[in-house]
């Protein structure tokens, strides 16, 4: 009796999380139908958001926040991935355990940061630092990509350095053997070998880097802008619908469920990528 | 069992908080006057017991859930004309009158040392004028070192009152400039912040930065702001009194339900761009209404200096005669 309605229950949450994905979707979905009506696919690249007079109507197009956050993402992946990489070879493969521990440490309680903490030291400290040194405001998509990357860093490295730490000693150990050096054994045994983890930690940090909402609110600069330089201020889709939501009615708010649509399924397939390579490493 | 005493405290805790009282009234609204309202309602409290609860998100959501019926009253910048208030069914009434300011950011500039004419405002805001030291802003400041720096300028991310009031004034200097809640600005650099503080964090950090704030904030931050050239070609300083001179000409019609934007004030002594802000009430509910003008009631005959204090301007006694006359027509006194 016991165990039928334990049973019962824990299949009752395992399904629930299914309807609530589905329930989302559904939800996004039918809200954004309005301006999926009136502006199709040209939403994607249209460059205005114009709210009409008193509020009705209005032309609205994606392009600018959807470029935003892909910069601004890239960004963030170039800086990031290198360094994650560098400080995951440094602690399986090269650094003491009297160091490797307490640098690993350190680089988890990193990723438990809030984001709004990592937004606000941008805008105070990072953001004068670099209008000093590389121009522009100070806040825009270079700001909000190198923020982003220090975001990013500690939950590559930490999922990096789990995958390196699963080769088998016995592999390594046989390569020394034949005379290979340390740095073609990272090359040729640990990279191969955890592949698959490495790539899933990138793709689930680029998940994490398109959804960020606090810090790059604080950096981007939030303006319906194309950039033209890479310090220029411009916005992304979770800073647009955390700034706008609350004002927005009828058709802008339509469009902004268009957007979180969009954002929705770049997330779910980027996520979905991520599980695939976890999967192929585990049946290997 | 530690653990279990936790889990209890929290829930006894969660219990305990004070829960949605009936008597509370609630409004939303604008932020443009949120330091003084929940300066009156803390004194009103005081004073009478009563509770009213005032949470400043913004005049677009103040509009929505008043609409909506969400709350017993709501705050908007913005006025609504007279055929909107019809079709929502809502009574509207201003407050105080506050004031917006032009704050910046450049090295050895201080506080009221530079002047803004109008046609370099204008410049400014729409991207005419690109570095610090061009002609039609250094015209007016010849005893200003002004550097030959990029003028990056700040607005808000959200659609607000603020920026209504502001556009309204930069429509009265260039006709081709759009009011609107949240314009697209043409500026060469812009950079967007949410809310009056968003703005004010903004010009704050990023140097040769302006910007347009409410008064309220520069007090609070220290900000320098610039003297602004009124309509009759002054440099204006903006304090108290130089708002007070222009709200004197403010002209209210109570059967347009006080439905005006006093905008770009005549008077040689005006500070240009001044602003009110407003009430709005439900038609239908007329016993809650009573207790919402109670409430404003109370503040305009007993509350001026709390908005004084905080740098919004009291609406001279024959306005508030005016208000009060408008309730009673409208039985809601």
């Amino acid at each position: 009796m016991g165990g039928k309605l334990f049973r019962n229950f824990s299949f009752l949450s395992a399904t629930l999380s299914f309807f609530i994905l589905v329930g989302i979707f559904a939800v996004l979905f039918t809200y954004a139908q309005d301006a999926m009506h009136t502006f199709g696919l040209d939403f994607l690249f249209n460059e205005q958001w114009e709210p009409g007079e008193d509020d009705e109507g209005g032309i609205f197009g994606g392009y600018i926040p959807i470029v935003g956050t892909l910069l601004s993402t890239v960004i963030a992946m170039v800086i990031a991935v290198p360094i994650a990489m560098g400080i995951a070879i440094f602690l399986t493969e090269i650094a003491s355990v009297k160091v490797a521990k307490p640098v690993s440490i350190s680089i988890e309680l990193l990723a438990a940061i809030p984001s709004i903490i990592y937004g606000m030291w941008g805008l105070f400290y990072f953001a004068p630092i670099v209008q000093k040194t590389v121009g522009g405001n100070g806040v825009g998509l270079l700001t909000a990509g190198i923020v982003l990357a220090i975001m990013i860093i500690p939950f590559m490295a930490a999922i990096t350095r789990d995958s390196m730490n699963t080769t088998p000693p016995v592999l390594k150990e046989s390569a020394y053997a034949m005379g290979a050096t340390k740095f073609d054994v990272i090359k040729d045994v640990v990279m191969p070998y955890s592949k698959g983890g490495i790539i899933g930690s990138v793709i689930l940090a680029l998940g994490r880097a398109l959804g960020e909402t606090m810090a790059v609110a604080f950096l981007i600069g939030s303006v319906m802008h194309l950039p033209k330089h890479i310090t220029d201020p411009t916005t992304s889709i979770p800073v647009l619908l955390a700034n706008n939501f609350a004002e927005a009615e009828d058709l802008e708010l339509s469009s902004m469920y268009y957007l979180a649509l969009i954002l929705f399924v770049v997330s779910f397939v980027v996520i979905s990528l991520a599980k695939f390579y976890f999967f192929g490493r585990k049946q290997r | 069992m530690t653990f279990k005493k936790i889990v209890t405290a929290a829930v006894a805790a969660s219990l305990a908080l004070p829960a949605v009282n009936a008597d509370e009234l609630k409004g939303r609204g604008a932020s443009f006057p949120g330091p003084v309202y929940k300066a009156w309602t803390s004194d009103y409290f005081k004073a009478t017991g009563k509770k009213v609860n005032y949470t400043p998100t913004g005049s677009g959501d103040g509009i929505k859930s008043i609409t909506k019926r969400m709350v017993d009253f709501g705050g908007s910048d913005k006025p609504l004309k007279p055929g909107k208030l019809d079709k929502k069914k809502l009574y509207q009434f201003p407050t105080v009158v506050g004031s917006i300011v032009l704050a910046y950011n450049i090295d050895g500039v201080k506080d009221g040392e530079l002047k803004l004419s109008r046609a370099a405002i204008d410049a400014i805001f729409t991207g005419k004028a690109k570095f610090w030291d061009d002609a039609v802003i250094a015209k007016d400041n010849a005893g200003l070192k002004l550097p030959h720096e990029p003028i990056t300028v700040c607005v808000r991310a959200d659609k607000s009152g603020t920026t209504f009031n502001f556009t309204y004034f930069l429509n009265k200097i260039d006709p081709t400039f759009k009011v609107s809640k949240k314009p697209t600005w043409t500026a060469a650099k812009v950079v967007a912040g949410k809310s009056n503080s968003g703005v004010t964090a903004n010009i704050k950090q990023i140097k040769n930065a302006i910007g347009y704030i409410e008064y309220s904030y520069k007090l609070k931050t220290g900000l320098p702001a610039a003297q602004v050239e009124n309509k009759e070609g002054h440099f204006i300083t903006p304090t108290v009194k130089s708002f007070q001179d222009a709200a004197k000409y403010a002209t209210w019609t109570p059967e347009k339900h006080f439905y005006a934007v006093i905008g770009d004030p005549d008077g040689a002594t005006s500070y240009p761009i001044v602003a009110a802000t407003f009430i709005l009430l439900p038609r239908e509910k007329t016993e809650t209404n009573k207790e919402v003008t109670a409430f404003f009631d109370w503040a305009y005959k007993n509350d001026d200096k709390a908005a004084a204090d905080l740098g919004y301007v009291p609406l001279p006694e024959s306005t508030k005669e005016q208000i009060r006359k408008y309730w009673e027509a409208h039985k809601i006194k």
